[in-house]
């Protein structure tokens, strides 16, 4: 029989998604809220900071991903716990990504 | 019968590769729903696996295209600035916005899905990823089980979101 695998890199997986569909979330809402964000998000200007938005995104949830790899590497780890917080950050980047609450924060 | 360049991309980005992201989400989830010991013996879990870590690959990969393509190469087009006097149906967005009645388009309709079309890719990647990791085993773990499969739910509704508002859009303001 085949050995049991560890929890700790699905976890790891699972968490750094989750983290890096918040700051998708927390970048919309930012570049409406605080002035001259856009500037440093737009990365490309055809696309603009759509770019830099989800570029960071993306960077934040490989990076995240790594690391939490590497700390759960072999490791189990409590799972329920690990599901608890990563729907609390997918909710949230939900709600951020949200163009009615989004753009509550947006400046007049 | 002709097609523009962009039509082509638009026509691939949304009709092709978000269609079958969409389409092939109903085969994963029923994969991942009836992958549990009682449903299924030994051999059939491991037959299941197989074709459920290929399944999820290939959409966490269709997802990754699209969001690419959207965001790189339909996008710049929906948002191009027009020049003075410009028809404004070459312009979606500008064309849009030009309009109360048709502006909620843009401030709602695109606005969401260029966002949150995002989080598809992402989190279907991360199921993939401990489907493959996992393999069997998964059916012994319920707990990441149910987790991973709504997961799932959450990156197809996203990519829902982001499909049904780019129908809409594509409709009453084409890429031209």
């Amino acid at each position: 029989m085949k050995e049991e695998r560890p929890s700790g890199p699905a976890a790891a997986a699972i968490l750094a998604a989750a983290v890096g569909v918040f700051v998708i979330g927390l970048l919309t809402t930012l570049n409406e809220a605080v002035d001259g964000l856009s500037r440093y998000l737009n990365w490309w200007s055809p696309a603009g900071p759509l770019t830099g938005k989800t570029g960071v995104g993306v960077i934040v949830w490989l990076l995240t991903w790594a690391a939490l790899g590497a700390r759960y590497r072999g490791a189990s780890v409590d799972m329920g716990r690990i599901a608890r917080w990563s729907w609390l950050l997918i909710l949230l980047g939900l709600l951020l990504t949200f163009p009615p609450v989004f753009e509550r924060f947006a400046g007049e | 019968m002709q097609v523009s360049a962009r039509e082509l991309w638009t026509v691939l980005h949304g009709l092709i590769f978000g269609s079958v992201f969409l389409a092939a989400f109903a085969g994963g989830l029923a994969g991942l729903y009836s992958l549990r010991p009682e449903l299924a013996t030994v051999q059939g879990v491991q037959e299941r696996i197989r074709r459920l870590t290929a399944g999820t690959w290939v959409m966490a990969l269709i997802a990754w295209i699209t969001v690419i393509s959207g965001t790189y190469i339909v996008y710049p087009w929906y948002r191009a600035r027009p020049p003075e006097n410009a028809d404004l149906t070459f312009f979606p967005r500008a064309y849009l916005l030009a309009k109360p009645s048709t502006a909620a388009w843009h401030t709602f309709g695109m606005e969401w899905k260029e966002h949150v079309g995002w989080f598809a890719p992402i989190l279907a990647t991360a199921v993939a990823f401990v489907v493959a990791y996992y393999g069997p085993q998964l059916a012994r773990e319920d707990r990441v089980r149910r987790t991973t499969l709504w997961l799932f739910v959450v990156a197809f509704a996203t990519a829902g979101v982001a499909g049904l508002f780019g129908a809409f859009l594509n409709k009453i303001a084409p890429i031209r």
